[in-house]
């Protein structure tokens, strides 16, 4: 083997490495002592919970005098005919398409900078970039909702230095942007991670064949460094939708201060977790929860698939 | 979804349940025999708390820490648990969590009267009549025990109360030469006095909260939710709910309240500074701004709430609840006497003592209670306003069998024309919609 | 097999520039944070009255972090224990797990290793919070709910910590390697532990700081499994404090919930910083090995 491709990369996509005449079926077997232990836990947490959950979808339970029934799919034809959680969909795909890209974005920077030795004290900025994921959700969400306060926060001070409402963080025009900015602000750092790990392991024949053919700073990272670091890309932006899709703590904690701002069905996993917490709504919940689901891995598949067909 | 399917079982369950109550109410009202669902003595407490054991309780009250300590130096032989489980909604979510689940309830939990009719009706809670307990009506206010009575049971004992009065920084209203309002358009016109004259102040902050909405619906005479075994009638259009609207329309149009949240940071600096100018809140809001709001100190006062026509002072209930036992606790009778305990008897004394608006007639009437001086409020003897308005609370309110859930939705709704600063009546068209829709689906005639 | 390199080989001058751009950026990161610790300095009076980046009146860091440790019978402590506790069984649990099935699914051709990797991807697509009640249930009937195995349990599954194993393996451990070990008859279980997890380190250290961090962050599922404050990890407890500023007998403590937040952040950078440098010294260990 003379070239590494990117070492972080999703697994389908590649092809198998493994000399053929290697006995495969008495190492076949063994592959499961590994794997077997992450796989139990793994089906106790997260497949035994989905399974009930499309269980529990098939039916309606009334709070009061105790009925159930079967339902069959009904939940599901009325959870796609909600205009509730569209709303709320809606909502979390366009927080989707603008904050990821933008976070991405930074944390490429941030990674390349930092990986190009050009940079002072390169060290300390990796820490301090990384920093605000340190700090739990709940944490940074409770932090930005006293900053954002446009009568006592920062962002009053802010408006008194500018003379006027120039923000108003907590109101139903700012919230998204105000609880985009949350998320950039914890995940660019972790973002920034894994690009700069998939840049440390750049093979260095690369850069070396790279220099023979006289890039500069610019031409290396566009010819060298981003097409190595594709599988981490990939990684991070199928992470980033999920988390997207999944958003919950930063509008859930700022509800508070923005009561009329954030709806109980802001976003689909606030608006399935309402149904439970607050409306005992179990089955119509989990209805949500897996059509989320399922739409949220079709949108991560598809990426995926188009993400390594580009490089192939 | 689908309209709902009944259930023969039910149907039998429920008729049988509804006899039993009417044939208790029928049966008259002394000795062992008090109008309720189910009747007993006090002997099977009484023995419990000689026999001892061990119980959980759950609450977040400031003085439930120190009540249990003294419970248990009075009763060495009892354990109490005391678990603050989380405050409000989250501890209403654990207690439905672990009612779900079938186990992790406690035996006593503390449950706000609003919330009461809900557990209650789901069979969650132990019926106190069983023990005897319906022999305790006279030792409270007819507003809190009203609260606790669900459908003929007694579904737990009243610790607190909150008769609403009108809390007002006194300072700012005489700097400003304003008047206390005595009726709510003497208050609007005080409203646009205070802005007026300086900008940053407001007469109140109100985002929309539903405890509030329903409180003051409740004092302009509007009945909006009246439930009867499976039927719910929901009307946030009568006359009450209209005569507040019209008021509150018009600060909420012209922008003369705060949207500062309430219970925010902001809200108690708020407090403090004078930015908010009044509060119309429950009878324990003096504890809360005496130990949060101290920069307050000797600027703040009460006044009746004001009324629609000047005349009768007639106030709402705002906030309070009281203790239940679960119907999950392996040791009811136990439970009970820890309730009992708490609200008819030596737990009084540390509930008084943090600071706490008793439920019970002889503590309010105690004249130690009725003329001790606030220094906070500037020596004002304060309980003198809020005793006298706890027995002029609108009799005949009753909340939704589903109110938690109704709570966690009026931003959705109400909130909306709060936000967008116009009349509140379409939102509580909305509100009223979504509520006949979730009850109709959970098992409930709702015809709105 | 070629050289790994942990730097391009070329030298290029620092720049001032791109120093500049990156040290906006890191305003951006501390603003808050300076904020937070600022916040922290003050007395719950002060909070209510000074302006955000100012100092108080009183300089009450310290009694404020006695009062944290002292509050409601010293419970903040007993909620560091239990953070500490799930960090050390969960996080450690799950970078054990996640390294030996990464590296089993990448070294190991067997039947199924695809569908691992849809099973996978379509179950952290699902939303965890919204399963919160189906496995909320599940844990009830097994009787775990309100002890410490209701957090460590699910925190023993990472799947992103399997991926980055997996993917790492695929590239860190060459074929070779096993075979000659193989040959010379060392058992499977021998070779994992004994040339494999020396090759993976760099990887397993990674593993483990993203999992420490979300263990120490784990917050949703605490809230719903636990009822007990005695066995809240901090998150849980300290939005309990923030939570208890509201209605009838409300106790608002923000100097508290504020300088707990600053103490829930400390160990957690403290702990980064030092496997940072683990982190560092693996990675450059690895690329030189071969």
């Amino acid at each position: 083997m003379t070239s590494i491709s990117a070492p972080v990369e999703a697994p389908p996509a590649r092809p198998a490495r493994t000399p053929r005449n290697v006995g495969r079926l008495r190492v076949d077997r063994k592959g499961w002592l590994f794997v077997g232990p992450f796989l139990a836990v793994f089906a106790l947490v997260f497949l035994a919970p989905i399974v009930y959950a499309v269980w529990l979808s098939l039916f309606r339970e009334q709070v009061f005098f105790g009925g159930t029934e079967f339902v069959g799919l009904d939940n599901y034809a009325a959870v796609l005919g909600d205009a509730k959680f569209w709303e709320s969909f809606f909502r979390v795909l366009l927080f989707l398409v603008v904050q990821v890209p933008v976070m991405l974005g930074l944390a490429l920077v941030a990674a390349l900078a930092i990986d190009s030795a050009r940079l002072h004290a390169a060290g300390f900025f990796r820490i301090v970039v990384f920093l605000p994921y340190a700090v739990p959700a709940v944490v940074a969400a409770l932090m930005w909702g006293f900053i954002y306060g446009d009568t006592f926060g920062l962002a009053a001070d802010l408006n008194e230095l500018l003379g006027r409402k120039a923000v108003e963080p907590l109101s139903g025009d700012w919230i998204l942007l105000s609880i985009g900015n949350i998320v950039t602000w914890e995940f660019v750092g972790y973002n920034m991670l894994i690009l700069y790990s998939a840049l440390k392991v750049i093979p260095n024949d690369l850069y070396e064949a790279a220099a023979i053919d006289g890039a500069g700073t610019f031409r290396t990272i566009l010819s060298v460094k981003l097409p190595a670091i594709r599988g981490a890309v990939m990684i991070a932006t199928i992470f980033s939708i999920i988390g997207s899709f999944q958003l919950f703590n930063e509008p859930n904690i700022l509800r508070s201060l923005a009561p009329n701002a954030i709806n109980t069905f802001y976003t689909p996993n606030m608006y399935a977790y309402n149904l439970s917490f607050g409306g005992q709504q179990y089955n119509y919940s989990a209805t949500v929860a897996i059509v989320m689901g399922v739409i949220t891995a079709i949108i991560a598949y598809v990426v995926q698939l188009r993400g390594s067909r580009k490089g192939a | 979804m689908s309209p709902t399917r009944r259930s023969r079982q039910v149907a039998i369950v429920l008729a049988t349940a509804l006899a039993t109550a009417l044939s208790a109410c029928s049966s008259g009202g002394d000795g062992g025999t008090a109008p309720g669902g189910a009747t007993g003595t006090q002997d099977a407490v009484d023995a419990a708390l000689r026999e001892g054991g061990e119980i959980t309780y759950w609450s977040w009250t400031p003085s439930a820490k120190a009540q249990v300590e003294a419970f248990q130096q009075e009763f060495p032989n009892v354990k109490i648990n005391y678990v603050n489980a989380g405050t409000g909604n989250d501890h209403y979510t654990k207690l439905q969590n672990a009612i779900k689940a079938g186990s992790g309830a406690p035996d006593v939990a503390q449950i706000e009267y609003q919330a009461l009719p809900q557990f209650a009706l789901t069979g969650s809670l132990v019926d106190l009549g069983q023990y005897g307990f319906n022999d305790f009506q006279d030792d409270y206010t007819p507003s809190t025990w009203n609260s606790v009575k669900v459908g003929g049971g007694l579904f737990g004992l009243p610790q607190d109360s909150g008769p609403m009065a009108l809390f007002y920084n006194k300072e700012l209203f005489d700097k400003h030469a304003i008047a206390v309002p005595k009726t709510w358009a003497e208050y609007v016109d005080a409203a646009r006095k205070l802005h007026a004259a300086d900008p940053t102040k407001y007469i109140t902050a109100d985002t929309g909260d539903a405890g509030f909405a329903t409180s003051m619906i409740w004092q302009a005479g509007g009945k909006p939710f009246t439930t009867d075994g499976k039927s719910v009638k929901i009307d946030l259009q009568d006359e009450g709910a209209k005569k507040w609207t019209s008021t509150w329309d018009q600060l909420v149009e012209e922008k003369l309240v705060s949207t500062i949240p309430g219970w925010s940071d902001a809200w108690y600096k708020a407090l403090a500074d004078g930015t908010i100018a009044t509060l119309a809140l429950g009878a324990w809001t003096p504890g809360v701004l005496e130990s949060s709001v101290k920069g307050g100190a000797g600027k703040w006062a009460v006044a009746p709430l004001p009324t629609y026509d000047g005349g009768t002072p007639v106030t709402a209930e705002n906030g309070g609840g009281g203790q239940s036992v679960l119907k999950q606790s392996s040791k009811p009778a136990l439970a009970a006497g820890f309730v009992r305990w708490l609200n008819n008897g030596n737990g009084i004394k540390p509930f008084l003592e943090s600071g706490g608006f008793p439920a019970t007639k002889a503590d309010l009437d105690s004249a130690a209670f009725k003329d001790k001086a606030s220094p906070y409020f500037g020596g004002q003897q304060i309980n003198q306003v809020l005793t006298a308005a706890a027995g002029q609370v609108v009799p005949g309110w009753s909340y939704l069998p589903y109110q938690l859930y109704a709570n966690s939705i009026f931003g959705d709704t109400v909130g909306k024309s709060y936000a967008a600063g116009t009349s509140l009546d379409p939102g509580l068209a909305d509100w009223q919609k979504a509520l006949v829709d979730y009850g109709n689906q959970q098992g409930f005639t709702v015809n709105g | 097999m070629s050289t790994v390199a942990t730097r391009s080989p070329l030298k290029p001058r620092k720049s001032r520039l791109l120093t500049a751009v990156m040290a906006v950026y890191l305003l951006y990161t501390l603003v808050p944070l300076a904020w937070l610790l600022i916040s922290a300095t003050k007395t719950q009076q002060d909070l209510l009255s000074t302006s955000g980046m100012a100092f108080g009146g009183t300089f009450a860091l310290f009694d404020n972090i006695a009062e944290t440790f002292t509050h409601d019978d010293g419970i903040f402590l007993r909620w560091l224990g239990n953070t500490l506790l799930y960090v050390v069984v969960g996080a450690g649990g799950a970078t054990i797990l996640a390294t030996a099935a990464g590296y089993g699914l990448a070294k190991y051709k067997f039947r199924g290793r695809r569908a691992v990797f849809a099973v996978l991807l379509g179950a952290i697509a699902i939303p965890g919070t919204a399963l919160a009640v189906p496995t909320f249930l599940m844990f009830s009937n097994l009787g775990l709910t309100n002890t410490p195995w209701a957090i460590i349990i699910p925190s023993l599954v990472s799947p992103f910590g399997l991926y980055l194993v997996w993917t790492y393996a695929t590239e860190a451990v060459p074929d070779e390697l096993l075979e000659a070990a193989r040959i010379d008859g060392a058992g499977e279980v021998r070779i994992f532990l004994t040339v494999t997890l020396r090759l993976l380190m760099p990887g397993v250290v990674t593993v483990a700081l993203f999992a420490v961090v979300s263990t120490w962050n784990n917050y949703f599922l605490p809230l719903i499994m636990l009822s007990k404050p005695e066995w809240y990890p901090l998150t849980v407890g300290l939005n309990q404090w923030s939570a208890q500023a509201s209605g009838v007998g409300a106790q608002p403590i923000y100097h508290l919930v504020i300088t707990g937040s600053v103490i829930t952040i400390v160990p957690l950078v403290i702990a980064f910083l030092l496997l940072q440098r683990f982190w560092q010294s693996g990675l450059t260990a690895g690329s030189v090995k071969q």
